[in-house]
């Protein structure tokens, strides 16, 4: 238990580390977003509407740094990360939280299948080396290594121009309001498929390499000889000897590709034009939207801190050599 | 006597190595027989292609295996699993790696007894594994402990009490004290002797330590590039072993109990199997080789009712 606490105050300190460089970074950009915004509207501002802006943006007070600084936290704690130039004047929390479940029901959803059916067919694959499984992996591989956004257009290309199946972008069917209807889940579902697919396509290859591999390794320890010497079935010794020893590695890929979910979101919701954190963060940097590109690092931040703690605690879960007693 | 075990000419490839050759062996009720040799001779080859443990490439082109009338190598892989542990149990360096890392002791007892023992609950399972860890003399309650948590003696133990578990017929213990201080290898194998008294197994100990087998098996085989090169009771091989090979292991042990004598060790180290000496293939090291020994391989003959040798000199003595 006290592992688990001293973790937890690791990664407070983490945070607030993480935290308070994501403040400090734009402070060191030369000019002001005030400036920025000016430079975006280009010259339709008159002066009153310049000091306007600064006191919305609260830069007329000259505060000192640890100020500012005690004015960040108070703001951060109340849930308030300034406004968006791109969605101005929207909040950047109610930009966040629009598109998080986007990124988070496509992303999230698909690296939990890749993982599992991956690792599933790395351990079939690592069990019975040399069968047809193992042509598997060449095409899988070669799979993943086409860049994804040329995937992600070639299926566009082939399946919603050539062949229109499935539509080519968005999240929903224009014309629909998001509500809990049958006709608008299922057509989320519907464009959800192919940004699925080609993600799944192109990052299962990954795990099953690694798990074939780590199989192939365990297959050769003295207790999985045990097992076979003890007449256990082929199943048991499969999963409960070989797969559950080889899967450890593969576990801490897992959590920290989960905390990925939301950084690595950009290219496929880049191509797919898919309404999630990727696409809001593509959209603001290409405006120099500081106050969401500095709410989308905080949200990554987070995701990376979590799947990390997740990991640990899934670590000390499946492998009792990682706790401590006493 | 009856055997319990017989190997009648069993051959292990590995490719087109030939790693044992026409090795023919009877394990005798209740008997232990020891087999020796340096690393890399074929005595646990053997014993793994006897119990069809053998990994690919590894296979058994010729020979048979007779237990209780049946051949072993020709059993289908369902009558092999339900005799598996049940009739021939398998003591490994449990001292290493041969317990399962991440389940418990006690589920790893448990495992043997739901696969081979299904009308047992629960409750008589884990009884079971408790009456089994007293049996080696490790506190019950160590029955929820991981491998990491117990020291190399005691995962031994816990290695034999698993082997115990089903009662089988035979135990083969393949070097099974290697890892291990003198004075617990000591403790640990007198606990089996012991154990094989009181439950009646016979046992097949394999190890390079042939003070050892001296002290604790009734009959020793020795093997030497994958061959059997002298078979006596071990008595008989501590007192006058005839091979020139089972002399130069002797010679290369301490004794712990008789009188002082010097160490010798055996020149040259083990034949590769990918270039072996013609004739006999001990011959380059043979301190009494022969002319003949390079020339042609000497017969597995047996010198008296009790002792078998495969070398010339005994050829001239006859």
């Amino acid at each position: 238990m006290t592992f688990l606490l001293r973790r937890a105050l690791f990664y407070l300190i983490t945070l607030w580390a993480a935290i308070t460089a994501n403040f400090l970074l734009p402070r060191l950009l030369p000019g002001d977003p005030v400036q920025a915004m000016i430079t975006k509207l280009g010259g339709r501002l008159n002066s009153d509407a310049m000091a306007s802006l600064y006191v919305l943006f609260g830069l007329d007070e000259k505060k000192s740094i640890w100020e500012q600084y005690v004015d960040y936290w108070g703001a951060l704690l109340r849930g308030d990360l300034g406004l968006s130039f791109t969605f101005f004047p929207t909040p950047v929390a109610d930009v966040l939280s629009q598109s998080l479940p986007w990124t988070l029901g496509l992303i999230g959803v698909t690296t939990i299948i890749a993982f599992l059916l991956g690792t599933l067919m790395g351990v079939y694959a690592g069990w019975k080396r040399g069968s047809w499984m193992d042509t598997l992996i060449p095409v899988t591989t070669f799979l993943s290594s086409i860049p994804y956004f040329w995937l992600g257009l070639i299926a566009i290309s082939v399946f919603s121009v050539t062949f229109p199946l499935l539509p080519a972008s968005g999240g929903y069917a224009a014309g629909l309001v998001p509500e809990w209807s049958g006709e608008f889940v299922g057509s989320v579902l519907e464009h959800a498929v192919l940004p699925g697919i080609t993600i799944v396509v192109s990052s299962v290859a990954g795990w099953i390499l690694g798990m074939r591999n780590m199989m192939v390794t365990v297959t050769a320890e003295d207790y999985v000889l045990v097992a076979r010497a003890k007449g256990l079935s082929e199943k048991r010794i499969m999963f409960a000897y070989a797969a559950r020893n080889a899967v450890l590695p593969s576990i801490s890929g897992f959590a920290l590709s989960l905390g990925f979910i939301v950084g690595g979101a950009l290219l496929v919701e880049m191509v797919f034009s898919y309404p999630g954190l990727g696409y809001v963060l593509f959209q603001g940097i290409g405006a120099k939207d500081y106050p969401l590109m500095q709410g989308v690092f905080l949200v990554i931040t987070l995701a990376v801190l979590v799947a990390n703690l997740l990991a640990d605690v899934g670590y000390l879960l499946l492998d009792p050599r990682t706790r401590r007693e006493g | 006597m009856s055997p319990v075990l017989e190997i009648r000419d069993l051959s292990v490839d590995y490719g087109s190595l030939r790693a044992v050759h026409d090795v023919s062996l009877t394990l005798e009720a209740g008997e232990v027989l020891g087999l020796a040799g340096e690393s890399g001779s074929g005595k646990s080859t053997l014993a793994y292609a006897a119990t069809r443990l053998l990994q690919p490439p590894g296979r058994v082109p010729s020979g048979e295996v007779r237990f209780k009338g049946h051949d072993l190598l020709a059993l289908t892989e369902k009558q092999l699993r339900a005799l598996r542990w049940s009739e021939i149990a398998i003591v490994f360096q449990g001292a290493m790696n041969a317990l399962n890392p991440v389940i418990s002791v006690g589920a790893q007892i448990d495992d043997v007894l739901r696969a081979h023992r299904p009308g047992l609950t629960r409750q008589e399972r884990t009884n079971r594994g408790r009456e089994l860890l007293s049996l080696v003399g490790i506190p019950i309650d160590r029955l929820s402990a991981y491998p990491h948590q117990l020291s190399g003696g005691m995962r031994q133990r816990v290695m034999i009490a698993m082997a115990l578990a089903l009662e089988p017929e035979i135990v083969i213990m393949d070097e099974p004290t290697t890892a291990l201080d003198v004075v617990v290898q000591r403790q640990i194998l007198g606990q089996m002797m012991r154990l094989r008294e009181t439950l009646g197994f016979s046992i097949i100990f394999i190890t390079h330590d042939i003070s050892l087998l001296v002290e604790f098996s009734d009959r020793i085989a020795i093997m030497y590039g994958g061959r059997v090169v002298e078979e006596a009771p071990a008595a008989e091989i501590y007192r006058a072993a005839k091979h020139p090979y089972s002399q130069g292991l002797l010679g290369s042990f301490p004794a712990l109990r008789g009188p002082r004598r010097e160490l010798r060790g055996i020149p040259g180290s083990p034949p590769d199997l990918r270039s072996m000496p013609t004739g006999c293939p001990f011959h380059p090291r043979c301190p009494q080789a022969m002319d003949v020994c390079g020339e042609r391989m000497p017969s597995l003959d047996s010198v008296d009712e009790r002792r078998r040798v495969a070398c010339w000199l005994e050829e001239v003595h006859v």
